[in-house]
């Protein structure tokens, strides 16, 4: 059996954005998509939750100064 | 500022190709002569004419230019047989493992070639560092046993530091390196770019080299020294040690001398090139000086804290600046610093002279570079330079005072000399954060050191005992400006770090407020004015006055606070004001209720009033609470008199007695343990040794008996007493060094463990081998009062060692993690939309520390206190 390490308590939340919700974030910062901070497409979060190259994931972590805090990655191919 | 004249669109690096060595050359060097007897350099020498000039009167025969003018010109050597070129050294080892000896292509197939090609083409794209693509290529290109191409077989190849490389255990001679290279260059052409060679500005067989350029000499001028002697340049001492080797090896090969000794020869010389480029190349001993100095070669002019870099281009050496011994001045504001006389008349400020203060400047220049003041004042400042309006800089003298001063028109510049006001910035090393460098305010004094206001020595870090600080005088509107809003020393009351006060009260300042306000103290009127009027307070005074009241005078307005002191004891149910230490301070509408003033009130680090007046009234209210609360607390301290001395720890003939027999109670103890263990009854704690164990059970021992030791010392130890007031203050010291040295100093420790090393199975021959006891592992039983037994005061040396070292290490140490965080970390920069990115607008944090809020403006770090809000909701403001 697999161990779905989404349920793990140091795992935070992930989620895949939508195409609005992508285009949203990258007109509320003003940014293009590569200037986001990136995870690996062979990071075991992203195989887990089946995000493609180019997708931006959202991710939602308990903070000690913040209580939550929102980080949101783009998902890219290994780098050779 | 003028708009760049140039922009620079990219930058290559490429390799020098022998044939531009030789045409970049002035002359050829085959002399490792390099004057004659008349000192004049020898042609074709190291130091021929033609390679720039370094003495004055000479004129450089490439460019016909003087000393100051000729920026110098290469030379060139040329090399008997070829060497290996250090700095390329890997590169070639990659280049050898990916290659085909026999014909010189990738050992990879068509198709994978394709595949690189095409992923080199999309890193490029991206913009990213092609370096790790090579090492990939290499990777899969040295898997291959044979070549695709012409079937040769790939011997592994061997990479031996600094310089060898042998292909099947087979050393490899520079010639053969290059050869192979050749055919690489040929084979691959554009390819090379796959193993990160751009083949347009570098060929590999370039990194072997076969002509040595000679740098001018002008970077490595020979110094004349007092007797008449000429001193060289490291650099031309390596140079001539090459041409000398060179010249050999040229001699032996042409005469046909024995291989062993030609072979001989070319490792010298490849030793002298690879030394001439680093000189701390590791496998290989460093060139020395005849003095047994290691050489400073290439390398070491550039590498490294002294080298070109750190030291020339990253920092250089600033004008406007002064450096001296501190001292402490109670007298003057943390705004400001005590500029001497004599710094005083070398500092300058430049003034542009205007129509407005024309007739102003005149006056000014007039007084001189050292006017002389007027009777009662101290010191008027002067000028020393006058900047014209077309640029020329005119030096002003008693003599030409006058004559500069009618000239003067505007538009031209006058340098004054500092004056009270000025804004100047003041900088203890290490500067380890932003308030180690601040503004302050001149106040021209007598006597040659800075003087600054105790209170800011926290920041700084900075104590009286010969440190030195720096101080720079800002030279333009702007700077001064920025400096006065952005850096004066009232801005960093609240430090970013934890978000509270970092200036404040310390040592006396604490002890003579502590005093003032403890329990229900009575001053006369006129001690009271004395103090109040010392603080700067004007007004009313009462007959009788307690301590808390004096105190409650310098307070702003407005304050209500309630915290627990410094020297609260932490009762387990507190009593809040019926306190019986008085160390529950309540301050109503500003005047002081209950508790006494202490560290934590009023101390650097931890003043809560200070934090409080900062917050709710602004730096200007908090700078003046802190002049004054300073002044009142010396004015006390003063006032009521203070002094300790070695007495302070003395403690009754009983006392002495008790404390005796709790270490002799100890020391029962743990021989009870020992036998325990001997006999085999020592109870085993789980996960640990036996011995384990018991060292851990007389730890615990010894450690309970220094405690005990100590309550029974503070038990007689009230609070008449100087050292005691000072602990409970938090002024100065605490009480673990009073039950040091009263009671008893304790178990000494090296690596957290009782004191085991030095003899076999003992730690001194004044023990038995075995002994376990407390005395034979370095439990000290005297008291720093009573003074160490010889075998104690060298355990404690012991203890103390390791402290030492440890300080000595942390520091380099930490020293050097900050130096790597801040390289990692100075691009980065906050935005104003809240996000922390890079200078390419990458995003690193979306929201600055997740929680958007600035240290410096929190509440020790947190963004509101919710305590503070309820009770200002509760009085109802």
């Amino acid at each position: 059996m697999k161990f779905d390490i989404l349920k793990h308590k140091l795992v935070p939340h992930h989620e895949i954005l939508s195409q609005e919700e992508v285009e949203k974030l990258l007109k509320t910062y003003n940014i293009k998509k590569e200037q986001l901070p990136r995870m690996l497409l062979s990071d075991p979060v992203a195989k887990a939750i089946g995000a493609k190259e180019g997708d931006i994931v959202k991710i939602i972590r308990k903070s000690p100064t913040a209580g939550i805090s929102i980080a949101y990655r783009l998902v890219v191919k290994e780098i050779i | 500022m003028t708009p760049a004249k140039k922009v620079i669109g990219e930058i290559v690096f490429g390799l020098l190709s022998p044939e531009k060595i030789r045409k970049m050359s002035a002359t050829r060097i085959i002399t490792p002569d390099t004057y004659d007897e008349d000192g004049f350099p020898i042609e074709m020498g190291l130091m021929d004419t033609r390679l720039g000039v370094i003495e004055p009167g000479l004129r450089c025969k490439t460019c016909g230019q003087r000393v100051r003018d000729c920026p110098g010109h290469f030379g060139h050597i040329e090399l008997a047989m070829p060497v290996i070129h250090v700095g390329f050294a890997k590169t070639i080892y990659g280049i050898l493992k990916a290659t085909c000896r026999a014909c010189g292509n990738l050992l990879l197939n068509q198709k994978e070639i394709e595949k690189f090609r095409k992923a080199y083409e999309e890193v490029v794209r991206r913009g990213e560092n092609t370096s790790n693509f090579a090492k990939e290529v290499i990777k899969q290109a040295s898997k291959a046993s044979k070549c695709p191409y012409c079937g040769k077989e790939k011997l592994p190849i061997e990479y031996d530091k600094p310089t060898t490389f042998r292909e099947a255990g087979h050393k490899m001679t520079p010639s053969e390196v290059r050869e192979w290279l050749e055919k690489v260059s040929e084979a691959l052409g554009d390819d090379l770019k796959l193993l990160d060679i751009n083949p347009k500005v570098a060929r590999p067989e370039w990194m072997v080299l076969t002509v040595l350029p000679v740098p001018p000499v002008t970077t490595r001028p020979s110094i004349t020294l007092e007797t008449g002697e000429r001193s060289e340049d490291d650099l031309t001492h390596k140079l001539v040690d090459i041409i000398r080797i060179n010249q050999r090896l040229q001699e032996n090969r042409d005469a046909g001398a024995p291989q062993l000794i030609v072979e001989d020869l070319w490792e010298l010389l490849q030793y002298h090139v690879t030394t001439y480029f680093d000189n701390q190349t590791s496998g290989i001993p460093p060139a020395r000086h005849r003095s047994g100095r290691a050489l400073k070669t290439l390398a070491q002019r550039l590498k490294g804290k002294e080298g070109r870099f750190r030291s020339n281009l990253s920092g250089k050496r600033v004008n406007f600046s002064a450096r001296t011994v501190i001292s402490p001045d109670p007298n003057i504001s943390i705004n400001e610093v005590g500029v001497p006389i004599d710094v005083a008349r070398e500092l300058t400020v430049p003034i542009k002279v205007t129509p407005h203060n024309l007739e102003e400047m005149k006056e000014l220049v007039k007084r001189g570079p050292n006017p002389k003041p007027p009777a009662g004042v101290k010191y008027i400042p002067g000028v020393n330079y006058v900047i014209r309006p077309d640029g020329r800089r005119v030096k002003v003298t008693e003599e030409n005072a006058n004559v500069v001063a009618d000239r003067l028109e505007p538009g031209a510049i006058v340098e004054r000399q500092l004056q009270d006001g000025d804004i100047v910035l003041f900088n203890r090393q290490p500067s380890l954060h932003r308030m180690s460098m601040m503004a302050h305010k001149v106040r021209v004094l007598p006597y040659k050191t800075f003087r600054l206001n105790l209170a800011v020595c926290p920041p700084y870090n900075a104590d009286f005992d010969g440190d030195e600080m720096n101080l720079h005088v800002l030279q333009s509107e702007e700077a001064r400006a920025e400096a006065e809003i952005l850096m004066k020393v009232q801005e960093h009351i609240l430090s970013p770090r934890f978000g509270g006060a970092i200036i404040g009260a310390i040592h006396d300042h604490i002890t003579g407020c502590f005093l003032l306000t403890y329990k229900d103290k009575k001053f006369k009127k006129d001690d009271a004015i004395r103090m109040l009027s010392a603080a700067g307070y004007r007004g009313k005074v009462e007959d009788e006055m307690s301590g808390k009241d004096i105190f409650s005078k310098i307070l702003p307005e407005g304050i209500n606070l309630e915290y627990k002191a410094k020297a609260c004891v932490g009762c387990e149910k507190c009593l809040k004001e019926k306190c019986p230490y008085d160390a529950y301070v309540v301050i109503k509408d500003s005047k002081l209720i209950t508790g006494v003033i202490d560290e934590k009130s009023i101390g650097a680090f931890k003043g809560e009033i200070i934090e409080y007046i900062t917050r709710k009234f602004g730096n200007e209210k908090a700078r003046e609470f802190i002049d004054r609360v300073t002044k009142l607390g010396i004015a006390a301290i003063m006032i009521i008199g203070f002094t300790t001395g070695i007495d302070d720890e003395d403690i009754p003939e009983e006392a002495q007695l008790q404390i005796k027999e709790e270490l002799e109670k100890a020391k029962r103890k743990i021989q009870q343990l020992i036998k325990a263990y001997n006999e085999g009854e020592l109870e085993q704690i789980p996960g640990r040794s036996l011995e384990e164990t018991l060292e851990m059970e007389i730890m615990r021992v010894t450690g309970r008996a220094r405690d005990r030791t100590g309550e029974i010392a503070s038990k007689h130890l009230g609070m008449d007493n100087s050292a005691v007031i000072m602990a409970r203050s938090g002024a100065r010291g605490s009480m673990l060094n009073l039950s040091q040295m009263a009671g008893c100093v304790g178990q000494q420790a090296v690596r957290g463990e009782r004191i085991h090393r030095g003899y076999r199975n003992r730690t001194l021959p004044h023990f038995k081998k075995g002994d376990l006891g407390a005395e034979a592992k370095g439990f000290v039983s005297s008291s720093y009062k009573k003074g160490l037994s010889p075998t104690e005061y060298f355990f404690h040396s012991m203890g103390g060692r390791e402290g030492l070292v440890d300080t000595a290490v942390r520091t380099s140490r930490s020293g050097y993690m900050q130096r790597r965080l801040v390289n990692a970390l100075e691009n980065i920069k906050l935005e104003e939309d809240g996000t922390v990115r890079t200078t390419t607008g990458e995003i690193v944090q979306f929201t600055y520390g997740e929680d958007g809020v600035d240290p410096m403006r929190s509440i020790r770090g947190k963004a509101i206190d919710v305590d503070l809000v309820l009770r200002e909701v509760e009085h109802g403001k």
